[in-house]
């Protein structure tokens, strides 16, 4: 069952590939847009995602079946699934606007995600006591569905800049723009980077002192480029680091950031070599058919439908499981304050957008700064700031 | 202030830009513009319109947006600053905060409990920039509700031409003999669309969706009522924690319960994952990342107290209900609920020593020391006597004088002294784990460790929250006004036939793509003009043939 749950998320995977790859024929395709309806291309496109949207729904079923509790308990399984609420906020939000650039570049960025979300250990584990409620379900499922909503004002937003931003004069936005794209291009390092190592089965063991001074062990997916303090490696015939790191730093996370930009920025050096162009630049004639007060609209609708949902899910949800489970409904664990902050940014949003400067351009990069905070809220405080929801 | 009449009539107060009952512009400003500002329908708001007296400007201040998003990106930003470093309610237990932070993060950690931001969701600022938007909420939200409410009641159906021809969306046309007919056609679809239209001389106003507009003012309500309820706490009696830790097989009063409560400790387990017994599929990952919990469980009997509470009465108990409490499922009784949250196992509870005569080794009897509760005398008989002058249950030494650090019996330490027929005046013997020190050097008897006793131990919170409907109800209705303000449009089309000409506007709050495309099928095959979009871009690049659907609908709007 396991297996064939996994296959489904393959199949779900490459559909998405597949949706995308239509998505950009239907962009090129000439004359058909303006009928109504995005064309041949963009309907197979929107039933690719469909299709692949309904795949990972079956892999996630038969992954809970399997696993005797919903898949969403680890940051392997929450993320993959928030790389599905995100197709599926996706699919609404095409339902109701029909406009294919929304998919070309909401599935590469679902694609992206459910790749992040493989590179965690993805075997399944038993529950620990404190998520053993059907509150796990409730919860973590309206969280993800309106945090993946919110995401796709953040994609419609890339949209208005790609069209909006004048790429023959120097502006703050183009710099910008260029620096978002960069960092994506990073995450695509990170992936590339892991999966090379992990498919060798690379491992490099250290013996090492921890900030209590403790003796402790860890192992490192990829060669160390740093390495822990007082780190002796154990593992022979392995790279040496090139230097430790201080007992607060945990090095091994540091090492893979290292390691992703270090990818990531060579990858995008090829990119702009090969292309002799920024890759704002590159992208932007796939923006050529949009239209920007709609994109505008479509960014600020998912913010209307995400954010009541988000609310539900991230904080009131939240807040009676807390007080069940840890006898406290708000305690200002990490998560909870960045789940906070993120409800305020987005009510900072709307409260914006009833005055007249904050509509269009101010707009869309507001909701690429609130899609940096979702991320950082999602991976960032998982991996790196200790709390309780620091499990996987 | 002297009100505004309008020339239809209509009385205004002071500062209205929009009569609220035609809609004809009321100020040169306005007059001049292309496009009326329809935001709160162009009434009179008291923050634009009084600003005086300190009164005014605190009310224009508080009613302001702008500070209003200010006071939520401040909150914002200090609210992420506190997460920098864990809050200290997260730092291990019994740790000097000032040595911690310094100690783990350096320089920066001692700059975080120098600005106090180990505390910082307490600190007196954190809670006024919270007040301060509680107070906005309320006084932004009556500046515009009132007079919003107002203007709406008060709209006429037959609005002035200088008002329909301000709206983004807008059309006319000549008057003709079919219009009465159109009328008709364009009402039928209007209210197959659940518009609700009101006619007036030939005239027609369809709407729909008003109640979303209530929408922002209703979750500024549960907001506030939440705000309140999290105030409320500080009410004595609305909210108890406190917690206790209670050994197996041991009664404890229930703290904050005034002694009315007691719970028996049966048995307390950590239980493990074993793949086993809870299936291959978690095998893996119990291999590559070893042991797993799999519950934290107490046994539990709860009881009531039921005798008269007379001074040197025995307390006398009543069985209530057996629970067990495990993480999620809290033992709940009389508004408290105990919460397993912490635990010890095996933890020291009794101790054995034999008396014994150094030389010879013989024993004259066993005595057991209950760690937690020692009784002083232990009679062996035949003239044996054992007296426990000095108990340390956690020893430690503070600059050479016994003492001990906790309570809790982490490392027994015995005074004994140790009386034999032979020895009445008693020998001292100061026994600790691994220790049997003799004081004098010429003691014949010593206490010889001979066994322990242990039993696990579970540490309970025990809470109580009268606050907690309060907050309910705020949460309701925040997602009540949220959703009818966020899920709906406020649409409205107005059709006025006056002086041969018909005019055609259009208005929604929000999601103007949505308005087009509806009015485009209310419009369709009339024989009235399709509605101009004033905010429409000028016709876009040229060079491109295929253009977005509604971009290209705009086009045939505007040609």
């Amino acid at each position: 069952m396991a297996e064939f749950s996994s296959n489904l998320l393959l199949a779900a995977f490459i559909l998405y590939l597949f949706g995308t790859i239509f998505f950009a024929g239907s962009i090129r395709q000439k004359n058909v847009n303006t009928k109504k309806g995005p064309g041949r291309a963009g309907k197979i496109g929107f039933l690719m995602g469909l299709i692949g949207f309904l795949s990972q729904l079956g892999y996630f079923v038969t992954r809970w079946l399997a696993a005797g509790h919903a898949p969403v308990s680890n940051l392997f399984e929450f993320i993959t699934f928030f790389g599905m609420v995100l197709v599926g906020a996706f699919l609404i939000m095409y339902s109701m606007y029909k406009n294919a650039v929304l998919g070309l570049f909401a599935l590469p960025i679902a694609l992206i995600i459910i790749g992040y979300a493989s590179m965690f250990p993805t075997e399944i584990q038993p529950l620990v006591p404190s998520l053993k409620s059907y509150w796990l379900y409730v919860h973590v499922t309206t969280t993800a569905a309106g945090q993946a909503l919110l995401s796709i004002s953040f994609i419609a937003g890339v949209i208005y800049l790609l069209k909006d931003v004048d790429q023959s004069v120097k502006s703050r936005s183009r710099t910008w723009l260029e620096i978002l794209l960069y960092l994506i291009v990073v995450v695509l390092g990170f992936i590339m980077v892991v999966t090379t190592f992990s498919v060798q089965g690379y491992e490099a063991k250290f013996q090492y002192v921890d900030e209590l001074g403790a003796e402790a062990e860890t192992t490192y997916p990829l060669p160390a480029l740093v390495g822990p303090n007082e780190g002796v490696l154990e593992t022979a015939n392995v790279m040496e680091p090139l230097m430790l790191m201080p007992d607060i730093v945990n090095a091994s996370r540091l090492n893979t950031v290292i390691w992703s930009f270090l990818v990531g920025t060579v990858l995008y050096a090829v990119i702009r070599l090969l292309i002799r162009r920024r890759v704002s630049q590159l992208l932007k004639p796939l923006t050529k058919q949009v239209n920007l007060d709609l994109v505008d609209e479509i960014s600020y609708r998912s913010v209307l439908i995400g954010f009541p949902v988000f609310t539900l899910g991230a904080l009131i949800f939240a807040m009676i499981w807390a007080q069940e489970a840890w006898s406290r409904f708000w305690g200002w664990d990490p998560k909870e304050v960045w789940a906070l902050i993120t409800w305020l940014f987005y009510a900072a949003y709307l409260h914006l957008r009833l005055s007249k400067g904050w509509h269009g351009k101010p707009s869309a990069w507001l909701a690429v700064v609130g899609f940096a905070i979702i991320i950082f809220n999602l991976i960032f405080i998982n991996l790196v700031i200790a709390g309780l929801h620091s499990y996987a | 202030m002297e009100k505004i009449k309008c020339e239809c009539g209509h009385v205004n107060p002071h500062g209205t830009v929009l009569c609220g009952s035609c809609g004809r512009t009321l100020t040169e400003e306005a007059t001049k513009q292309t496009m009326v500002d329809m935001r709160y329908e162009g009434s009179a708001r008291r923050s634009q319109t009084y600003k005086r007296t300190f009164i005014d400007k605190t009310w224009s201040f508080f009613s302001s947006v702008k500070v209003g998003v200010w006071l939520i990106i401040t909150t914002l930003i200090v609210s992420a600053l506190g997460t920098v470093f864990p809050q200290e309610a997260y730092i291990p237990p019994g740790v000097i905060p000032e040595q911690f932070y310094s100690d783990q993060y350096g320089i920066l950690g001692e700059l975080f409990v120098f600005f106090d931001f180990h505390r910082l969701y307490e600190q007196w600022w954190y809670l006024v920039l919270i007040a301060s938007i509680g107070i906005s909420l309320v006084i932004a939200s009556l500046d515009r509700f009132v007079p919003l409410y107002r203007a709406l009641k008060t709209q006429r159906i037959d609005r002035h031409e200088g008002f329909l021809k301000r709206q983004r969306l807008y059309a006319k046309t000549e008057a003709s003999p079919q219009d009465e007919v159109t009328l008709q056609t364009v009402k039928t679809r209007l209210q197959a669309r659940r518009y609700r239209v009101t006619e007036k001389d030939g005239s027609l106003l369809a709407e729909k969706g008003r109640f979303t507009r209530w929408g922002p003012y209703v979750n500024h309500i549960g907001l506030i009522i939440f705000l309140l309820g999290a105030m409320l706490r500080f009410v004595p009696g609305m909210y108890v924690d406190t917690g206790l830790f209670i050994r197996e097989g041991e009664t404890k009063a229930v703290p904050g319960t005034d002694g009315q409560y007691y719970i028996e400790n049966l048995d307390f387990s950590v239980e493990m994952y074993d793949a086993r017994v809870d299936g291959e599929q978690f095998a893996t990952a119990l291999e590559n990342q070893g042991a797993i919990v799999k519950q934290f469980r107490t046994e539990a009997v709860l009881y009531e107290r039921v005798d008269e509470r007379l001074p040197g009465q025995e307390v006398e108990l009543e069985k209530v209900k057996e629970h067990d409490i495990i993480v999620n499922e809290p033992l709940q009784f009389d508004g408290f609920s105990a919460y397993q949250v912490d635990y010890r196992l095996d933890e020291l509870q009794r101790m054995n020593f034999q008396l014994e005569s150094i030389e010879t080794g013989e024993s004259f009897g066993e005595i057991e020391v209950n760690l937690n509760n020692p009784e002083t005398n232990y009679d062996l008989g035949n003239g044996y006597m054992v007296e426990l002058v000095n108990y340390y249950p956690d020893f430690e030494l503070e600059d050479g004088v016994p003492s001990t650090k906790t309570s809790s019996p982490n490392n027994p330490a015995f005074v004994f002294r140790m009386v034999a027929p032979d020895k009445e005046a008693g020998e001292i013997s100061f026994v600790a784990i691994q220790q049997n020190l003799d004081p004098t050097g010429e003691n014949e008897y010593k206490m010889t460790f001979s066994g322990i006793d242990t039993t696990d131990v579970t540490g309970l919170t025990i809470r109580k929250d009268r606050t907690l409907w309060v907050l309910g109800i705020g949460g309701i209705i925040f997602m009540v006004g949220v959703i009818q303000g966020a899920y709906w449009n406020h649409r409205r089309l107005w059709i006025v036939r006056k002086d041969g000409v018909v005019h055609v506007a259009a208005h929604t709050n929000k999601n103007w793509f949505g308005l087009k495309r509806e009015i485009d099928g209310l419009l369709e095959n009339v024989p009235w003009p399709p509605l101009e979009d004033k905010n429409a871009p000028p016709s876009e690049e040229k060079s491109s043939t295929s253009m977005e659907n509604t971009n290209s609908r705009n086009r045939n709007e505007e040609g």
